[in-house]
C-alpha cells in the first residue's frame, strides 16, 4: 500500500516536473535565413558575417527572444556561386519558411536573388557597402551607399590635411561596384574642376596578383608635376599582393596616398603592414574606435569566437560587414517588436526610422524612407600592426544618397522604393 | 527504327519518364493546391528543369567522350555561350522596365553606352536568339575542332587546351567592356516573347520543353550510336590509327560529333537560363566544366543514359548536403570523383548491369 | 617664416649649452592641435635651436608620444618623459591617448627631421636626409641647404645635394642662376626633378631661353625614364617567369614521366605555403629572435610535406590509373577538392598571414624610380637555383638516369632492370615537393589562402603544354617566353587582354606543334 502511494507521488511529481520542460520545449520558434557563401572565393570575407550572425541571435535569445520567439537560424550555403544564390533563397522563403533573410556579399548576388524576394515578397537585409542605384521595398541596405564612403574619402584627399591631391588614380576591379564608384567619382572630381588629364582609370580581373606593372603606370603618372592620390577599389584578396607590392617598391604615403574602400581589418590580416603606414581606408566602423559600446561588443565576439573555437579564435577581429550585420538584426527585432507581427509588410513598415546604439559611437538610424541608415563616416590610416588610426571623421551620421546626384538621370529617381511593381502575374 | 533504337522493356521506362515530366509534374504542380503534400512548388519545378539542362548537357558529354574518345573539360563554354545568346533576347524583353527605364539593359547604361554594339545587333527578335543559340556554339566548336582535330591533338593535350578555351572566354567576359554584363552578368528577366516569365504556367511550359528536348536529345543519340556513323565513332575511340588506315577520315566523324554535342549544350544552356534566371561568366569556370565530366562518369560513360542517371545523383546529393552539410559538401564530391574513376569505372549503369549478371 | 627660424638655429647651434626646457605650449600644439597648428609646432620645434627638438620629432613620428590629461609624454618601455622638459614621470599614467599623426604631418615630419639631420657626423645619416629631400626642400631651407653644401666632404652626398640644391634655385629670380640649376638638374634621371622641371618648359615662364632649356633637359630626364621602364619591364618578365617556372617545373616532370596532368598540383602548391605559414608560426612563439631565418626551415620543410603528400597520392590512388590519363586528370581533381576542403576546415576559410623577414621587404634602387623588390630578386634567384639542382639531378644522380629512361620508353626500361613503380613514386614526390618549394616562394609576395592553388594551375599547364615534354629547356623556356610575352602586352592592353591574348596564342601554338616546342623525338606510340 505504501509503496503503491510512493510510486503514485512519484509519478505525480515526475509530471509535475515534467509539464513545464515540455511546455518550455514547445516554446515559440521564428525562423531565420542566412545566405552567405561558406565555399569558394567569397568565403574568406562572408564566413564571418555568417558567424556574427549566429552570435547575434544567441544574444538575442538569451534576453528572451524576438517578441518571446526563439529565433532559430537556417544556414544555406551558396558557395559563391550566384544562380545558387537565387535557388537557396527561394528555398528559404518558400520551403523553410523563414521570416526574414540575412545575407549577401557581392553585387551579383544581391542582384541575383533580388527578383525572387520581389517576387515572393520576402525580407533582406543586405549588410555590405556598394555602389547604390538600387533601392528595393524589399531589401533593408545596412552598408554604405557611395556618399557615405567614397565621396567623403575623396574629398578628405583633396584637403590640406589628406595631402591636396589634384590628380587621382582609379584603380578598381573589374565589376559593377568599382565601375559605378568611379563614374560617380568622376563626375564628382568634374564638379571640384579636376579633368580628365588628370584622371587614371584602371581595372584588374579577380584574383589579379601580379601589380608591377599597375604600380609602374601609378609612378609614372604621378610624377607628371600634381599631387598624386590613388582612389582603390580592388575587390578582397587582390589587396594583399598590391599593398604587398606598393611596400616593396617603397611608394610611401606620404608621396602617393592610396585610400581603399573594400580594405578593413580582416584584409590586412595577411599583410606586413609596416610598410603601408599612412594609406588609408574609408568606412563607417573601424575596431579601434574607443567607445563603450565597441568596447563591450568586441569583448562578446572575442568570447564568441573562442566558445565556438572558430579558426580565427586567436585574433577576433571586427569590421564595418560584421557591425552591419549587427545594426541590421538588432533593427529587425525592433520593427518586429513594434509591428507585433513577422508580417513582411508591416515589418518594413515599422522599420521606418527605428534606430540603434552601434558599436560605432553613434546612435544609427534608419531613414523613414529610403531604406538606408544613416552612417558615419570615419577616415583611417594603416598602423603598424593592422589596426587603423582614425584621422577624420564625419561630426555626426550621413544620409544615404542610393541614387547618386552625380550619374545622369538619377535627379529624377524618387529617394524610396517604387510602390507601384510591374504586374508580374 | 524503333526497335533498333530501344527494346520494348526500354520503351516503357521512357514512355512513364514521358508521363512524370508531362503529366504529373504539370498536375501536381497547376492543379493540386498548396498546402497538400502532394503539391509541387515552383521551387521544384524550377529546379527540375534546371538538373533536366543538366542531363542535356550530360548526354551532349557522353556523345564525344563515351563514344568518341574525346574528353573535353571545356564543354561548360558552349553551355554558357547558348545560354548568353538567349540572354541578350531576355534582356531586350525586359525593354523599359529595368532601373534606368530606359529601353537598354542596365549594366549598359551604367557603362554610360548610348547605343548597342555589334554583337547587339537584332538582338530583339526571338528567332534570331533561336539562331545565335545554335550558331554560335557551333561555330566556335567547328573551328576550334577543325584545327584541333587536324593537328591531332589529342588525349590530355586537348583536355587542356579546352580548359584554356573556357578560362580564356570566361575572363573575356568577366571584363565589363566586352558587353554582356561583366561579372552581374544577366539577371532580373521579365518576359518571353511578351509572355511575362515568373507566372506557374511559363515555368511550367519551360519545364516540359526541356523535358521534351531532353527525351529528343537522348533518342538523337541513340540513333546516332546505333548507325553505322556509330560504329565507325566507337572504333575511333578504341583506335584511331587504325581506323584512319582503314581509309575513314576520322577528322570529319569527330568534327560532326563535336558540333553536334556543342550546338546540344547550348540549346540546354538557352533553356537553362530563363529557368535559373542569371547567367554570369562563372558558368564558364574550368572547375564547371569538369563537373560535367563526372555526371557523365558517375552514370557510366558510352550508355546515354548513365550520364542522365549520373547528374541526377551527383546534384542531388549537392541540393541535400549543401544545406545538411555544408562544410562537407565538397569531401563528398572530391570522393566521388576518386571513387567513381577507381572502382566503378562504367559508372552506375555498370555496376548496374554487373549486379543483374551476377 | 622658417627662415628666420633657421636662422635661429644655426645661431642656437653655435651656441653650446643652451638646453632649456621645449616651450611647453608649442609641445601641446603638437600633441592636440589641429593640422595647421600642428604643422606650425614642428616648424616652431625646429626653431627652436634645442636638441631634444630631434628627439621630440622623432618620438612623434615612432608613435611613442602619448597624452595623459594635459601632459604630453613621451612613453618608451613603460617608461615615460615629460615631452616638453624632459624629465621622467613616475608612476607611468594609466589612462594615456595615443597622439596620431596623419600623413601631412608625417610628412612634415620627416622634412623637418632631415633638415636637422642634414648637419649630423653620421655619414649614413646626411645621405638618408638628403635622399628625403630630393622630392624638393622647402623655400625656407635654403641656407641650410647652402651651409651642408659647403660643408660637405663626401662627393655622393655632395652631388645629390647639389642637385637639391639646384631644384631650390629654379625658383630664383636671378636667370643665370636658373639657367644654370636647369643644366646641372639635365643629368639626373629621377621623376622628382622632372616633376619640379615641367613648371619651367611651360608657357608660365616668362624667359624663352630658360624655358627651351628646361624642355631639352625634360626631354633627356624623359628618354632615360623610358629606358629605365624597360629595364623595370624587362625585370618585371623575368620575375613572373620565374615563378611560373617553379610552378610549372613539378608538373613537367610528373606529366613527361607519367603522362599524368595531376590537377592537384595547384594545391600541392598550396600545402607548400601552408607548411611555411606553420614554420613561421613555430618560429613566432618559440624562437622569435630568429624570425628572420624561419625561411632556411620552411624551404626544406615545404619540399619535405608536399613530396610526402605527393607520393601518398602516388601510391593511394593514381598508381591504380596507370595508363588511363584521363581518368587520372578526373581523380586527381577530386583530391584537389578534397585538400582545399581539408585546408579549409584545418585552417580556416580566410587567407593567412605570412610574414616577410626583414631581408625579403623593400627593394633596391638601381635607377631612378626602378626598384626591384628584394623578394622577387630573391624569388628569381631560388628559381634558378631549383632549375640547376633538377638539371643536376636529372643529369648526374640514378634516380634521374631512370628517371629519363622510364620516360623515354617505360616498356624498354622495365625489361633493363629498372623498377619503374618505385622510380614512378619518387617521380612523383620529387614534382610534388617542387611544388611545395613554388608554394613556399609564392607565400611570400602574394596571398595564401586554400584557393592559392587554383590561380596558378591553369598557368602551369600552359607552360608544360607549351614547353612540351622532351627536355627541362622547353619548361624554361615556355615560362620566361610567358612571362615576358605577358607583361609586354599588360603594359600595353591591361591585364586581362593580355592573359587572354597569351591563352590564344597558346591555343593556336599547340594547333601547330601538338607536343609543345620540346617534343620527345621518335614515332609517339599513341596511350
Amino acid at each position: 500500500m505504501n509503496r503503491r502511494i510512493f510510486v503514485n507521488a512519484l509519478a505525480l511529481s515526475a509530471a509535475l516536473v515534467m509539464a513545464p520542460a515540455a511546455a518550455w520545449a514547445e516554446a515559440k520558434v521564428v525562423k531565420v535565413g542566412v545566405l552567405h557563401s561558406l565555399s569558394g572565393t567569397m568565403a574568406i570575407s562572408e564566413t564571418a558575417l555568417k558567424d556574427m550572425a549566429l552570435m547575434t541571435f544567441d544574444e538575442i535569445n538569451a534576453k528572451g527572444g524576438v517578441m518571446g520567439y526563439k529565433i532559430e537560424a537556417v544556414v544555406v550555403d551558396p558557395a559563391s556561386n550566384w544562380p545558387l544564390f537565387a535557388e537557396k533563397a527561394r528555398q528559404l522563403i518558400t520551403q523553410d519558411k523563414v521570416a526574414v533573410v540575412f545575407g549577401c556579399w557581392t553585387s551579383v548576388s544581391r542582384k541575383s536573388v533580388l527578383p525572387v524576394f520581389e517576387e515572393l515578397n520576402g525580407l533582406l537585409f543586405y549588410p555590405v557597402q556598394y555602389e547604390g542605384e538600387e533601392l528595393s521595398k524589399n531589401v533593408f541596405y545596412t552598408g554604405a551607399a557611395p556618399n557615405q564612403q567614397a565621396i567623403p574619402a575623396v574629398e578628405y584627399l583633396m584637403s590640406k590635411d589628406g595631402g591636396g591631391a589634384k590628380r587621382f588614380v582609379l584603380l578598381g576591379t573589374d565589376y559593377v561596384y568599382p565601375r559605378t564608384t568611379n563614374k560617380i567619382l568622376r563626375a564628382f572630381l568634374h564638379s571640384k574642376g579636376i579633368t580628365d588629364a588628370d584622371i587614371m582609370e584602371e581595372y584588374t580581373p579577380f584574383g589579379h596578383s601580379d601589380y608591377q606593372t599597375i604600380i609602374a603606370k601609378i609612378k609614372k603618372f604621378a610624377s607628371e608635376g600634381k599631387k598624386t592620390a590613388v582612389v582603390s577599389t580592388i575587390n578582397g584578396d587582390s589587396n594583399v599582393p598590391f599593398y604587398k607590392e606598393l611596400g616593396n617598391q617603397g611608394l610611401k604615403a606620404t608621396d602617393v596616398p592610396v585610400v581603399a574602400f573594400s580594405v578593413g581589418e580582416e584584409e590586412l590580416r595577411g599583410v606586413d603592414t609596416k610598410p603601408l603606414v599612412g594609406h588609408l581606408a574609408a568606412w563607417n566602423y573601424f575596431m579601434s574606435l574607443k567607445n563603450p559600446v565597441n568596447d563591450a561588443w568586441k569583448k562578446e565576439w572575442a568570447a564568441y569566437a573562442k566558445a565556438k573555437k572558430l579558426p580565427t579564435a586567436d585574433k577576433p577581429l571586427t569590421n564595418d560587414p560584421m557591425e552591419a550585420t549587427y545594426i541590421g538584426i538588432h533593427m529587425w527585432k525592433q520593427a518586429v517588436e513594434k509591428a507585433k507581427s513577422f508580417d513582411t509588410d508591416k515589418v518594413i513598415a515599422a522599420m521606418a526610422g527605428q534606430s540603434f546604439k552601434a558599436p560605432d559611437g553613434f546612435t544609427i538610424k534608419m531613414d523613414e524612407k529610403n531604406h538606408h541608415l544613416h552612417k558615419p563616416v570615419f577616415i583611417g590610416e594603416v598602423k603598424a600592426d593592422g589596426q587603423f588610426n582614425v584621422v577624420w571623421k564625419t561630426p555626426g551620421p550621413v544620409r544615404a544618397q542610393p541614387w547618386s546626384p552625380f550619374i545622369p538621370g538619377n535627379d529624377k529617381k524618387k529617394d524610396e522604393p517604387e510602390t507601384a511593381a510591374p504586374a508580374k502575374k | 527504327m524503333i526497335s533498333r533504337l530501344y527494346g520494348p522493356k526500354a520503351w516503357i521506362v521512357l514512355a512513364c519518364c514521358a508521363a512524370v515530366v508531362f503529366v504529373v509534374f504539370p498536375v501536381l504542380n497547376l492543379v493540386v493546391p498548396e498546402g497538400n503534400p502532394l503539391h509541387v512548388t515552383a521551387f521544384g519545378v524550377t529546379l527540375g528543369g534546371k538538373i533536366m539542362c543538366y542531363m542535356i548537357v550530360a548526354v551532349a558529354m557522353d556523345l564525344v567522350w563515351g563514344y568518341a574518345g574525346i574528353l573535353s573539360l571545356g564543354h561548360g563554354l558552349f553551355f554558357a555561350l547558348g545560354g548568353y545568346a538567349f540572354g541578350m533576347y531576355l534582356m531586350r524583353q525586359i525593354h523599359a522596365d529595368g532601373q534606368y527605364h530606359v529601353d537598354m539593359p542596365d549594366f549598359m547604361v551604367f557603362l554610360d553606352w548610348k547605343s548597342f554594339p555589334w554583337h547587339w545587333t537584332w538582338s530583339e527578335h526571338f528567332l534570331w536568339a533561336v539562331f545565335l543559340v545554335v550558331a554560335v556554339p557551333g561555330l566556335l566548336a567547328f573551328v576550334f575542332g577543325y584545327f584541333a582535330f587536324r593537328s591531332r591533338v589529342k588525349g590530355v593535350y586537348f583536355s587542356i587546351i579546352t580548359q584554356a578555351l573556357t578560362y580564356a572566354a570566361m575572363l573575356l567576359f568577366f571584363r565589363n567592356a566586352t558587353g554582356f554584363g561583366g561579372n552581374n552578368g544577366f539577371t532580373d528577366f521579365k518576359r518571353i516573347l511578351e509572355v511575362p516569365i515568373t507566372t506557374p504556367q511559363m515555368r511550367m511550359a519551360l519545364f516540359t520543353i526541356t523535358g521534351a528536348t531532353l527525351i529528343a536529345t537522348l533518342l538523337l543519340g541513340r540513333f546516332l550510336v546505333t548507325s553505322k556513323f556509330g560504329r565507325v565513332l566507337a572504333a575511333i575511340r578504341d583506335a584511331e590509327a587504325r581506323v584512319m588506315s582503314c581509309g575513314y577520315d576520322t577528322l570529319w566523324y569527330k568534327l560532326f560529333v563535336w558540333v553536334l554535342s556543342a550546338v546540344l549544350c547550348g540549346i540546354a544552356g538557352a533553356l537553362y537560363v530563363p529557368q535559373v534566371g542569371i547567367i554570369n561568366p562563372s558558368e564558364m569556370s574550368p572547375a564547371n566544366s569538369i563537373e560535367i565530366a563526372i555526371w557523365t562518369a558517375v552514370g557510366g560513360r558510352g550508355t546515354l543514359v548513365g550520364p542522365i542517371i549520373g547528374t541526377g545523383l551527383v546534384n542531388g546529393a549537392k541540393s541535400v548536403f549543401t544545406v545538411a552539410w555544408p562544410e562537407y559538401w565538397l569531401y563528398v564530391l572530391g570522393l566521388i570523383f576518386i571513387l567513381v574513376t577507381l572502382f566503378l569505372p562504367d559508372g552506375v549503369v555498370g555496376l548496374a548491369k554487373r549486379w543483374r549478371k551476377a | 617664416m622658417l627662415r628666420w627660424m633657421l636662422i635661429a638655429l644655426l645661431i642656437a647651434l653655435c651656441a653650446p649649452g643652451a638646453a632649456r626646457a621645449l616651450d611647453a605650449a608649442t609641445v601641446g600644439k603638437l600633441a592636440t592641435g589641429d593640422g595647421d597648428e600642428r604643422a606650425a609646432a614642428v616648424a616652431a620645434l625646429v626653431a627652436s635651436g634645442d636638441p631634444r627638438a630631434l628627439e621630440v620629432l622623432k618620438a612623434l613620428s615612432d608613435g611613442e608620444m602619448q597624452t595623459a590629461g594635459n601632459r604630453v609624454l613621451i612613453v618608451k618601455d613603460d617608461k615615460a618623459v615629460d615631452a616638453a622638459s624632459g624629465e621622467a614621470v613616475t608612476p607611468l599614467p594609466e589612462s594615456r591617448d595615443d597622439v596620431i599623426v596623419n600623413n601631412r604631418l608625417r610628412g612634415e615630419l620627416d622634412r623637418a627631421k632631415a633638415g636637422l639631420r642634414l648637419m649630423s657626423h653620421d655619414r649614413e645619416v646626411r645621405r638618408a636626409a638628403v635622399k628625403e629631400l630630393e622630392g624638393g626642400a622647402d623655400d625656407d631651407m635654403r641656407p641650410l641647404v647652402k651651409q651642408a653644401l659647403a660643408a660637405e666632404t663626401d662627393p655622393d652626398i655632395r652631388a645629390s645635394l647639389a642637385l637639391v640644391s639646384a631644384q631650390l634655385d629654379l625658383k630664383s629670380t636671378d636667370k643665370a642662376a636658373r639657367i644654370a640649376a636647369v643644366k646641372l638638374l639635365a643629368g639626373s634621371s629621377s621623376s622628382a626633378v622632372k616633376t619640379t622641371l615641367i613648371p619651367l618648359a611651360d608657357k608660365a615662364e616668362p624667359d624663352a631661353e630658360v624655358r627651351a632649356q628646361a624642355k631639352e633637359a625634360l626631354k633627356l630626364i624623359e628618354s632615360r625614364l623610358a629606358r629605365a621602364q624597360m629595364v623595370g619591364l624587362a625585370f618585371s618578365g623575368v620575375s613572373l617567369g620565374s615563378i611560373l617556372l617553379l610552378a610549372a617545373l613539378g608538373l613537367a616532370i610528373t606529366y613527361g614521366l607519367m603522362g599524368v596532368i595531376n590537377m592537384a598540383h595547384g594545391e600541392l602548391i598550396m600545402i607548400g605555403a601552408y607548411t611555411t605559414y606553420v614554420v613561421q608560426n613555430l618560429f613566432r612563439a618559440h624562437a622569435p629572435g630568429a624570425f628572420d631565418w624561419y625561411l632556411a626551415m620552411a624551404v626544406p620543410a615545404s619540399f619535405c610535406v608536399s613530396a610526402l603528400v605527393g607520393m601518398a597520392l602516388e601510391r593511394s590512388v593514381i598508381r591504380w590509373l596507370y595508363g588511363r590519363p584521363l581518368e587520372t586528370l578526373l581523380a586527381t581533381w577530386g583530391i584537389s577538392l578534397m585538400l582545399i576542403q581539408g585546408v579549409r576546415t584545418i585552417f580556416g576559410a580566410q587567407n593567412v598571414q605570412v610574414e616577410n623577414p626583414a631581408f625579403m621587404s623593400g627593394g633596391i634602387e638601381i635607377l631612378a624610380d626602378v626598384v626591384l623588390p628584394y623578394s622577387r630578386i630573391v624569388i628569381i634567384g631560388f628559381a634558378a637555383v631549383v632549375l640547376l639542382g633538377m638539371g643536376l639531378m636529372l643529369a648526374r644522380t640514378r634516380l634521374g638516369l631512370f628517371v629519363r629512361g622510364v620516360t623515354q620508353n617505360r616498356a624498354m626500361a622495365a625489361c633493363v632492370g629498372v623498377p619503374t613503380a618505385r622510380v614512378d613514386t619518387w617521380a612523383f614526390g620529387l614534382g610534388s615537393g617542387l611544388a611545395g618549394l613554388a608554394g613556399c616562394a609564392l607565400s611570400q609576395i602574394g596571398n595564401v589562402g586554400p584557393d592559392l592553388g587554383q590561380s596558378y594551375i591553369i598557368d602551369s599547364f600552359m607552360v608544360v603544354v607549351l614547353g612540351g615534354v622532351g627536355q627541362l629547356a622547353g619548361t624554361v623556356y615556355a615560362a620566361l617566353g610567358l612571362g615576358f610575352a605577358n607583361k609586354l602586352l599588360e603594359d600595353w592592353s591591361g591585364a586581362v587582354l593580355a592573359k587572354i591574348a597569351v591563352l590564344v596564342f597558346i591555343i593556336v601554338f599547340i594547333q601547330k606543334r601538338p607536343q609543345g616546342m620540346f617534343a620527345l623525338k621518335g614515332r609517339a606510340v599513341e596511350s
